[in-house]
């Protein structure tokens, strides 16, 4: 997993270092990681740049994770781009809002960077 | 087994919460931090918990979960959590208190069978200083738990009303 670039979508600055370090930890390849602190931010960023993967909070303010998931086909750039949540928000239920949304993948906190790996690495193979 | 549960009298499935409680703040520690706390025999001075993180349930499951700690004990967190200095740790360290209190209710709203989908977590607030009252309302209900963090008091609440 090579020359990756990310989007980290988090309100915890703390939370998105700790996701980015558990994607070098998994051994992915990063060569650009964006972050943003909600889902109306990380679609800004989206609209400037492209990415090949989103890591997405389910809680946060101003935009949530799910609305977020929901908006993201609207951006042009963003269209394909695999988006996995990454949240609190265990629930069986909160799986299915956010598959049924359009994420790619589901990594509840706190986890360990080899869930990280588990969950990322075959959601960027079936997207090469 | 877990439906089971779910239809029980709140009061007999609270004496489970506990535990779970427990289980819930451990295994954020262990997987987020990599350390282990150790339970405390005896509630701490109040004034040594001069940082308070709190998250709030509504829902079917309707509180506030609180993390009480020292200062050292937030800066102590958010250095295991990034891996850096307590220079660059101390501008982080609400962010990292919130963060473990958010983990907390998260996973142990995910370890009570049935509430899972009906109970919403508030993102988290964080106070600094000890000098103050907190009222809620949600006060029916009340379990505590009393840890150490590296020798310092780390004190986890639940308040829940009926």
């Amino acid at each position: 997993m090579d020359n990756i670039s990310v989007l980290i979508v988090d309100d915890s600055s703390v939370m998105r270092k700790i996701v980015e370090r558990s994607l070098r930890q998994a051994g992915i390849d990063l060569s650009q990681v964006f972050e943003a602190g909600n889902g109306l931010e990380a679609l800004a960023v989206l609209n400037e740049r492209k990415v090949n993967l989103v890591l997405c909070d389910i809680n946060m303010p101003a935009m949530d994770g799910l609305e977020f998931v929901k908006q993201l086909p609207k951006v042009e750039n963003a269209r394909g781009i695999p988006v996995v949540m990454i949240t609190t928000e265990g629930s069986e239920g909160h799986v299915v809002q956010a598959l049924s949304a359009g994420a790619r993948g589901y990594i509840r906190k706190p986890f360990t960077s080899d869930q990280v790996k588990e969950h990322i690495v075959p959601v960027l193979a079936g997207n090469q | 087994m877990n439906n089971h549960k779910a239809e029980m009298d709140p009061a007999v499935q609270r004496e489970y919460w506990s535990p779970l409680l427990e289980l819930s703040t451990q295994e954020v520690f262990a997987l987020m931090l990599g350390e282990r706390l150790d339970i405390s025999p005896a509630p701490p001075c109040i004034s040594d918990l001069d940082v308070t993180s709190m998250v709030g349930l509504a829902g079917s499951l309707c509180g506030l979960l609180t993390l009480r700690c020292s200062s050292t004990s937030a800066v102590l967190m958010a250095i295991k959590m990034l891996g850096t200095d307590a220079t660059s740790a101390k501008g982080q360290m609400e962010d990292a208190v919130g963060e473990v209190c958010n983990m907390i209710a998260g996973n142990f709203k995910n370890k009570i069978s049935g509430f899972g989908d009906t109970c919403k977590l508030s993102v988290p607030t964080v106070i600094t200083g000890s000098n103050y009252n907190l009222c809620t309302l949600a006060d029916d209900y009340t379990m505590e738990i009393n840890l150490r963090f590296h020798e310092n008091p780390l004190v986890i609440s639940l308040q829940l009303n009926r």
